[in-house]
């Protein structure tokens, strides 16, 4: 890491903010919109956790009790269209916005009106993918993974009103990605090399290229839905000529880098945090960024795991087998320098803290259910089962989610001026810890006994998992209430912020006051 | 704002050019997996294209057998089965298989067959010097008919190969033809 | 891949003692699906080891080195030998856990020499089973009464894992499955025999199992398919050889039964104008005596069939015919079924549908009077 040169402000007393809903229509200041993308992310990462709770409540008790199997299709869909594109997504995006420019001690990012851009289509594509589920016939119904021909043939109008909503989705993405990637690369201040960029940087920077790469393939794919439903082509449709295994390959090629998207920033957020707290440089500044490296191009080269079922001939299997086992390698070596880290550090466990050693723990859970994921004779027994949906929970919401809130905590002094009550955070982290934990483990032995994914209702063997997973599931959703609570007293007040709150700190962020001015790093900082 | 703005163009332009390209891409893979699975017989396609018959050494050694399924995609009332379950034939050898098809309807119908091969690995060796499944067939109302598949296999055909299984799936496309163009067709037959 | 004897101590030891555990996943009935337990057990016992090694270390340095423990910190921050091992030691786990695995899956991927082969097809929402190697066929569909779903009736013992028609195949017999769809993407999943393969449209794809234990077994749709996905089960009864030979001799044999009772009822179709003339002279010698030749019955005694009742109700098809099959008890309407032909029924349903302007336009086959009487 660069030792910093304290910077001494001028610019406080000039920092006048536009007022009034003006300044967040037509802000162009990162700090702003970061704000936004934050607080759009937690509303939709509430909305996505009510049709959440609907589907748990459904799976209470084995039986039709609430919902019709339609509307529950409907709710596992845009639950996790919503999380994945409406929560985690753009949480990243708004941590990306606030903190990359003064990580890298530039005054903001590279493209300021495309940024205001990027935001608001957001709001904008989940008005169109909510308001589908009023239409006649219903939301999108057929998995966030939109297979055809149940998403083109078999559905409903719907299906247009979805693609649209991903294309404007993923023209926000876009958008962020070149943003960020301009940033990093024009805008980093005299002294700010590459290999001394935080690993937030780093891993945005990575994600970012992986964005770019992935998110035009997903556009293309649901672009040949809408053509096979609406215009007669039959890229999917074996009548014509097509192949409904091709969007398969397609979707998955976007897919699986996505679910690296969705990880790559926690890693940097970890990588700033634990050693914050540990008061110890990260151990492995450098293999840390070869390890995520080595990820996003792996990552581009296991896409028919998802796909093993399918029929596909014996040397393909083994190829994406052992190419998926691949990649527990690199991101083992980032587990042990998390581990190395905290070894004969000297660590207090503030919430943020917290959060992060959460996440070293249960992400790993979920990278050894993904690990038996990969052996394939296995993956027979697993696909489409709950045990995936016990993977991919554990390392999107305990892994994704748990960083997000991790850094949220990390950096709610430096955004807001105030520390948050700790005890409410803490309450609302042991109170996650544990619900999440009642919420999902269960899910693995539910898909190893035999249960699928994507149903309204259930053999009975099945009914105690699902009523624990379903307590689990309303604790874990109540729990969010809290964190609500302590986003808005923060916001509103609290124990004066000092500039540097976390002794163990590192960074440009922690040079200027909190909360942060309007405006920082107009001059440049020196870096050493 | 900032004291020096640099000129982000360059690579705002490229990063555009990227994103294009990724959306080419996206759709380069249709062509592509055709290709691919042309080539490796992946998805157990068989060609589309009548093959010919050129005189080749017919393998008395070994037989295959050649099993045959037929399928009639949701909605199609027609009869449509093989007159035989399966033929043991030589590599090389050229042989005939009927398929019966008949619209027990009121209108003319049109309907498009379409094969599948299991294993896949087979559908690289099995050449067909005519099939039904070339082009859409129209049948009139009430009519019964013949089909005839005549293939053969590459005398090359892998020795694992014992056995496999051609399906046909058969799918209703009278709703996109129009019924003066099925009248047409018929009356060419 | 023989389980070293270690691993199998600690199998034994972490296994419920109840036969099939809820929890784990099942060992199943055939060689397969005891390989792909081995290799599921073996991989979970490595992550098992890994996460009790790399959680343990956390906890104890969160023990052991917390600040109020360890006031000064370390300094080291990089080491090129240790961090080369945890690159290779990994690598070498996993290319050992490649090896079982990949010889499990060319050995599963393996179609050739069955002894029986079934086309398995998969639609919204059940499965169509038929045998290559016999004329035998049928659909197979969710026997859970739609009550149990609701709530209303208490749930069954295979509550979602039954059906009306399940699979058949024998023991010991290498059985090749052919996966296909008629509309959406399903999957064809029974977890006793480790066998998942996708149902897609237009292709299909093949699979095969080797049963070593008679025995009932269940599996589910694994693929989102639509609305009812989760009201499509699997069940397949495995029968040794000689049971399933006399099974599928009696099914083919019903079958091509059934086959022929519906060829001559097919041979059995009339026109309108048929059906009308020889209804009316079915009508005229057998009905007119009480129901009048003008279908206005007796007043009171007799009901009006002109104009009235289930004649002209659109919904009441067969309930026409039920009465005039069956009678009515108490009445004087006796039970024609076994005084009538089957045609001559459907044509005397047809016509008091049609004359007297009663015009439904209904037209009445043997084969819809075939159907009520075998209900």
């Amino acid at each position: 890491m660069s030792t910093v040169v304290e910077e001494t402000h001028h610019d406080t007393h000039h920092d006048h903010k536009p007022s009034g809903i003006g300044r967040w229509l037509f802000t162009t200041n990162h700090k702003d919109i970061g704000s936004m993308y934050l607080w759009f992310s937690f509303t939709m990462f509430l909305v996505g956790g009510a049709m959440a709770m609907i589907i748990r409540a459904e799976l209470f008790q084995p039986g039709l009790q609430l919902v019709e199997p339609q509307f529950f299709n409907q709710m596992t869909t845009v639950h996790g269209l919503v999380m994945i594109f409406g929560a985690v997504m753009p949480a990243f995006t708004g941590l990306a916005n606030w903190m990359i420019p003064m990580m890298i001690g530039a005054p903001d990012m590279a493209l300021p009106r495309m940024n205001n851009w990027s935001f608001w289509i957001l709001p904008f594509a989940f008005m169109i993918l909510l308001g589908s589920l009023f239409m006649e016939g219903g939301g999108p119904a057929f998995g966030w993974t939109a297979y055809a021909p149940l998403s083109t043939t078999y559905s409903s109008d719907s299906t247009a009103l979805f693609v649209f909503s991903v294309h404007i989705m993923g023209i926000s993405s876009i958008m962020g990605a070149i943003n960020v990637i301009v940033t990093i690369m024009n805008m980093r201040a005299p002294g700010m090399n590459y290999m001394k960029m935080p690993l937030f940087v780093w891993t945005w920077f990575i994600t970012a290229f992986l964005l770019i790469a992935v998110m035009p393939v997903l556009a293309g794919a649901v672009t040949m839905l809408l053509t096979d439903k609406y215009f007669g082509t039959s890229f999917f449709d074996a009548a014509g000529g097509g192949d409904p295994v091709m969007y398969q390959h397609i979707f998955w090629f976007f897919g699986h880098p996505e679910v690296y998207i969705m990880i790559l920033p926690s890693f940097g957020i970890i990588s700033a945090i634990i050693p914050a707290f540990a008061r110890k440089r990260l151990f492995g500044y450098s293999s840390m960024v070869y390890a995520t490296a080595a990820i996003a191009l792996l990552s581009f080269l296991v896409w028919a795991h998802h796909m093993f079922t399918t029929g596909m001939p014996v040397f393909a299997e083994l190829f994406f087998m052992y190419c998926t086992m691949l990649i527990a390698v690199p991101t083992g070596v980032k587990i042990f320098n998390w581990v190395a880290t905290m070894w004969r550090g000297s660590m207090t466990f503030e919430t943020p803290m917290l959060f992060a050693l959460a996440f070293v723990i249960l992400f790993t859970i979920g990278g050894f259910s993904g690990l038996m994921l990969a052996i394939t004779p296995a993956d027979f027994q697993y696909h489409d089962t709950y045990f995936v949906v016990a993977h991919f929970h554990y390392v999107l919401v305990t892994g994704a989610i748990f960083s997000i809130m991790a850094a949220a905590y990390y950096w709610l002094p430096k955004w807001t001026g105030h520390m948050y009550d700790s005890t409410l955070a803490k309450t609302h982290f042991w109170t996650s810890l544990i619900s999440v934990n009642v919420l999902f483990f269960p899910m693995h032995f539910a898909g190893l006994a035999g249960m699928p994914r994507r149903i309204p209702d259930y053999a009975t063997q099945f009914a105690d998992i699902n009523q624990i997973a379903s307590i689990g599931g309303f604790a874990f959703g109540l729990s969010q209430l809290i964190f609500l609570w302590v986003a808005i007293k923060c916001v509103k007040g609290g124990e004066k912020a000092a500039a540097k709150p976390w002794e163990g700190a590192e960074g440009l962020e922690w040079t200027v006051p909190s909360p942060a001015p309007y405006h920082t790093f107009e001059k440049p900082p020196k870096v050493e | 704002m900032s004291e020096q703005r640099p000129d982000n163009s360059i690579l705002v332009k490229r990063l555009l050019l990227t994103v294009a390209g990724m959306f080419a891409f996206g759709f380069a893979l249709v062509p592509l997996y055709d290709v691919f699975c042309e080539v490796t017989g992946f998805n157990g396609r068989t060609s589309n294209e009548a093959a010919v018959y050129q005189q080749v050494e017919v393998d008395e050694s070994r037989t295959v057998t050649v099993q045959f399924l037929t399928r009639n995609a949701k909605g199609i009332p027609w009869k449509f089965e093989p007159s035989i379950k399966q033929v043991k034939i030589h590599p090389g050898e050229v042989k005939v298989v009927n398929f019966l098809a008949g619209n027990p309807t009121s209108s003319n119908m049109i309907a498009q067959a379409i094969p599948s091969v299991a294993p896949a690995e087979a559908s690289l060796y099995l050449n067909k010097v005519e099939c039904f499944c070339f082009n859409q067939q129209p049948l009139a109302a009430g009519a019964e008919t013949e089909m005839p598949m005549q293939f053969y296999l590459d005398p090359d055909i892998p020795d694992h190969i014992t056995t496999f299984t051609l399906s046909y799936t058969l799918y209703d496309m009278t709703a996109n033809t129009s019924a003066e163009a099925i009248a047409q067709l018929l009356k060419t037959e | 891949m023989k389980m070293k004897p270690l691993w199998a101590l600690l199998a034994l030891t972490s296994l419920p003692a109840a036969a099939q555990s809820r929890l784990n996943m099942t060992q199943g009935v055939t060689e397969v699906s005891n390989r792909v337990y081995d290799l599921h057990m073996t991989i979970f016992y490595i992550c098992c080891v890994i996460g009790v090694i790399v959680f343990g270390l956390m906890f104890i340095s969160m023990i052991r080195h917390r600040k109020s423990k360890n006031p000064t910190p370390s300094n080291f921050h990089e080491n090129v030998k240790v961090e080369i091992a945890w690159t290779i030691v990994p690598l070498l786990i996993l290319a050992g856990m490649a090896v079982p695995a990949t010889t499990t899956l060319i050995a599963m991927e393996d179609t050739s020499d069955a002894d029986v082969t079934v086309q398995v097809t998969g639609s919204q929402w059940k499965w169509h089973y038929k045998y290559f190697e016999n004329e035998v066929e049928y659909f197979s569909r969710l026997a859970t009464q739609q009550e149990q779903i609701d709530n209303q009736f208490e749930k069954g013992e295979n509550y979602l894992l039954e059906v009306d028609r399940p699979l058949v195949i024998p023991t010991n017999k290498k059985v090749r499955f052919l996966v296909t769809s008629d509309d959406v993407i399903h999957s064809w999943w029974v977890p006793d025999f480790a066998i998942k393969k996708d149902a897609n449209p237009g292709f299909i794809n093949e699979t095969w199992t080797r049963v070593d234990e008679p025995g009932i077994y269940r599996g589910q749709c694994a693929e989102l398919c639509g609305k009812d996905h989760g009201f499509m089960p699997i069940v397949v009864i495995a029968k040794e050889p000689a049971e399933y030979e006399k099974w599928i001799t009696e099914k083919e044999e019903e079958q091509r039964k059934a086959r022929e009772r519906e060829q001559e009822l097919l041979a059995m179709e009339m026109s309108e104008d048929e059906l009308m003339d020889l209804g009316e002279k079915v009508y005229n010698s057998t009905c007119a005596a009480c129901h009048q030749a003008n279908g206005q019955g007796v007043n009171g005694v007799f009901p009006a069939l002109a104009g009235s009742g289930v004649a002209v109700d659109p919904e009441a098809i067969d309930k026409h015919i039920d009465t005039v099959v069956n009678g009515v008890t108490g009445t004087a309407m006796q039970a024609f079924g076994s005084q009538l032909s089957m045609r001559e029924l459907a044509a005397v349903i047809t016509y008091e549908r049609n004359a007297w302007g009663n015009d439904t336009g209904d037209l009445i086959q043997a084969a819809d009077i075939n159907e009520v009487m075998n209900q």
